[in-house]
């Protein structure tokens, strides 16, 4: 049911036998040709739990040994529940829940600002549940840096002395922190602001000035609370492109903490969704959305835009009529008589598309006694990559009678997608009407499903 | 005398044991701090006193329309040539130069306990019931004890004053400090700041308008309580006002009571202008709509 909790719990066992690399100089430039799978770990969450109130100790090993989140009320909140995930370098991870999820408090233990109650949170080689004050303050300063929901700039400061404040605190002279602090403003598009105060600026551009504050921090990982949460939907939006395209361009470890499911699904390469304190799913926004790990997952999912974010290939479907390029016009006609289409697409030995035949065309050719498909193939195809998100395949799939054609990054045609799979693939998977439940059974069910 | 079944505690008796056990024991250490405090009132007394009335005057006036504006400046000077045409420009500087000792005293006081309360639970449980006492025990009941200790003169009078004044700043530094946005603080936190160096660029900074406004608080609370002081031989205006009561005389009670109000007037307007003339201040007050 669960299983890409399963594939959390195995990265989690594989990290604690083999620790993360210890790398104490910073972030080597992670390859861009690899997966963020394949890339070393940044951030290792182990075991992890988290409980404010009286005896939190107590209320965390009640928890280990399986109580509910209910049952040690009276010890304590639990604020975060066992989680555990490993965020490869270079990964944009998205921590998902609503409030009082957990998410705020999960994120405040990547960098210290709370100390988890059990378990491990690895930045590198250190554990960030063991070290000591000084050290945590040299990694906050070298490793690890924070954009707020609220923006967090000092209101007495100029812009440029705000983007400057992390080296000020590496103790950086004023002179090279603040032309660091100036090209770090440049590249969030706030150059010629420096001299102004956040007050002075609006809600969007302070935030950039937040995030130029990390960026001239130079760390490697990037942590990002509800960063764009208090911007308005236009601004919001701007600040997600930007984003991406800051990360494409630095290569930031981000972890990054919204309500927004749509805002997860944009940004994320991994998403995980909490839920009272528990991570209920770990995966990709195709993932959570085609596989939902339990109700509340799927009820989260289900008025997210899928067209935003499912592509064209979790859509596809085998192609029924593939003619080869080698053969000739009887076996095309056969092919599309068997399969009662009117055209087919035709592939070289490689499987590459090389166009599309006709059957007209290939009755014409049959009977004028042509053994080959030369002529008849027509290469007004439009194919699709793997990656496209379906938002983009309603005007290549309207323009044309036949299934919109997916190929891969060497031209191979992998699959298709007939009119009816797109429309289908906007109306989500059929679920349960939790709201029919009586609220209890609702809770049951959710529950269950979080539990491993 | 009505009969309780309650026995009659000897609260005060006790009290008055203390009192007298603290001043036999720690006479030494009262008489240094009394030696230090004389010394200190005489020096700042005698620069207020050295130069003609206009020079201090005039300095004093240009202080106001530096802090706010000539109209202060200009008001400040019409008030302290009343003061001097009734013939209490010598008292009033004595008052000054209590008021500044006491309250340049008790912020050193507050300001720095203030901040331990707003960083520690715990102190600021201890310290807020502490404030509560000494700020609604009547004026009047500190002077008893503080005269059996140092007698009379400028020192009791000053520290009575201490005592009196010291509460609100603590609770407008705590206050303050508090207040200030906790992602701010986070911030300085999260980016590797040390607590100390928090304290001094994100906290003090952001909370200054609340501490200013708390040393206004202290300034004029220690002004009201330097007048009582006049009851145990502080001398100033306060001495005046004493004496016009005992003598029920109306036309001197008039005049020493105006030159504190235009003092407390000067005062109030000056700190309250300093305040609002923060780095912070000014940059919230450009806040867009």
């Amino acid at each position: 049911m669960v299983p890409e909790r399963k594939v959390a719990r195995t990265a989690r066992m594989t990290t604690s036998t083999e620790p993360a690399p210890a790398d104490g100089t910073g972030a080597p430039a992670p390859d861009p040709s690899t997966t963020p799978t394949d890339r070393p770990t940044a951030v290792s969450v182990q075991g992890v739990y988290k409980v404010f109130g009286r005896k939190p100790a107590e209320a965390a090993r009640r928890l280990e040994q399986g109580a509910g989140r209910d049952a040690v009320k009276a010890l304590g909140t639990a604020a975060v529940i066992d989680a555990s995930f490993d965020v490869k370098q270079g990964e944009i991870f998205v921590v998902m829940g609503l409030s009082g999820s957990g998410k705020s408090t999960l994120i405040r233990m990547l960098n210290g600002l709370w100390k988890p109650t059990a378990g491990h949170v690895l930045l590198g080689d250190a554990d960030l549940a063991t070290v000591s004050a000084t050290r945590l303050r040299e990694l906050r300063r070298t490793r690890v840096s924070m954009v707020f929901q609220h923006f967090a700039l000092l209101p007495h400061r100029t812009v440029l002395d705000n983007a400057a404040y992390p080296l000020e605190i590496q103790g950086m002279g004023k002179a090279e922190r603040r032309q660091k602090a100036q090209t770090a403003l440049d590249l969030v598009g706030l150059g010629g602001w420096q001299d102004s105060l956040p007050s002075q600026l609006s809600g969007g551009m302070r935030q950039r000035v937040g995030l130029a504050r990390a960026l001239a921090a130079d760390t490697d990982v990037l942590l990002m609370d509800e960063a764009f949460s208090a911007l308005d939907p236009l601004i919001r939006r701007e600040m997600q492109e930007q984003l991406l395209e800051l990360q494409q361009k630095l290569g930031k470890t981000i972890i990054f903490i919204t309500h927004d499911l749509n805002e997860a699904m944009h940004l994320g390469d991994r998403i995980a969704v909490m839920r009272d304190g528990r991570i209920v799913q770990i995966g990709t926004a195709e993932q959570i959305l085609s596989d939902p790990a339990n109700d509340y997952v799927a009820q989260f999912v289900a008025d997210v835009d899928r067209t935003r974010v499912l592509t064209a290939s979790s859509v596809m479907v085998r192609p029924t009529a593939v003619v080869p390029l080698a053969s000739g016009p009887r076996v095309a006609s056969r092919t599309m008589r068997e399969a009662q289409v009117s055209a087919a697409y035709v592939v070289d030995r490689q499987r590459v598309l090389q166009g599309v035949v006709r059957d007209d065309d290939a009755v014409a050719a049959l009977k004028a006694g042509q053994e080959t498909l030369d002529g008849i193939v027509h290469d007004g195809v439009a194919p699709v990559s793997v990656d496209t998100p379906l938002a983009e395949l309603f005007a290549p799939a309207a323009e044309s009678s036949l299934p919109v054609a997916v190929t891969d990054d060497d031209g191979r045609l992998v699959g298709v997608i007939p009119r009816v799979t797109l429309l289908e693939a906007m109306v989500p998977p059929e679920q349960v009407t939790t709201s029919d439940l009586p609220v209890d059974a609702e809770d049951q069910l959710v529950t269950e499903g979080a539990r491993p | 005398m009505t009969d309780t079944m309650i026995p009659r505690v000897q609260l005060g008796d006790w009290v008055a044991t203390f009192v007298d056990w603290l001043t036999s024991t720690f006479r030494p250490v009262f008489d240094v701090i009394k030696t230090v405090l004389l010394a200190v009132y005489d020096a700042l007394e005698t620069v207020l006193h050295a130069p003609p009335f206009w020079v201090v005057a005039v300095l004093l006036a240009a202080l106001a329309y530096a802090a706010k504006g000539w109209r202060l400046g200009l008001g400040t000077l019409v008030g302290f040539v009343v003061i001097a045409s009734v013939n209490q420009w010598g008292n009033a500087m004595d008052t000054l130069a209590l008021v500044l000792l006491a309250s340049a005293i008790a912020l050193a006081i507050a300001i720095p306990l203030g901040i331990w309360a707003a960083r520690n639970d715990r102190v600021s449980a201890v310290v807020r019931p502490v404030l509560d006492f000494m700020q609604t025990m009547p004026a009047f009941v500190y002077l008893i004890p503080v005269v059996t200790i140092f007698l009379t003169g400028a020192v009791p009078g000053i520290v009575a004053t201490v005592v009196f004044a010291l509460a609100p700043g603590v609770r407008f530094t705590e206050l303050g400090i508090r207040q200030v946005d906790k992602e701010v603080v986070e911030a300085g936190h999260a980016f590797g700041s040390t607590p100390g160096r928090i304290l001094r660029q994100i906290q003090l900074p952001l909370a200054m308008p609340t501490i200013m406004a708390g040393v206004n608080q202290v300034i004029m609370l220690s002004l009201s309580m330097v007048v009582i002081s006049g009851l145990v031989g502080a001398g100033g205006l306060g001495g005046d006002v004493v004496a016009a009561l005992q003598r029920i005389n109306i036309s001197l009670g008039f005049e020493a009571g105006l030159s504190v109000v235009i003092l407390a007037m000067y005062l109030d307007r000056v700190t309250s202008a300093l305040s609002s003339r923060s780095p912070v201040a000014k940059a919230l007050a450009t806040t867009s709509a």
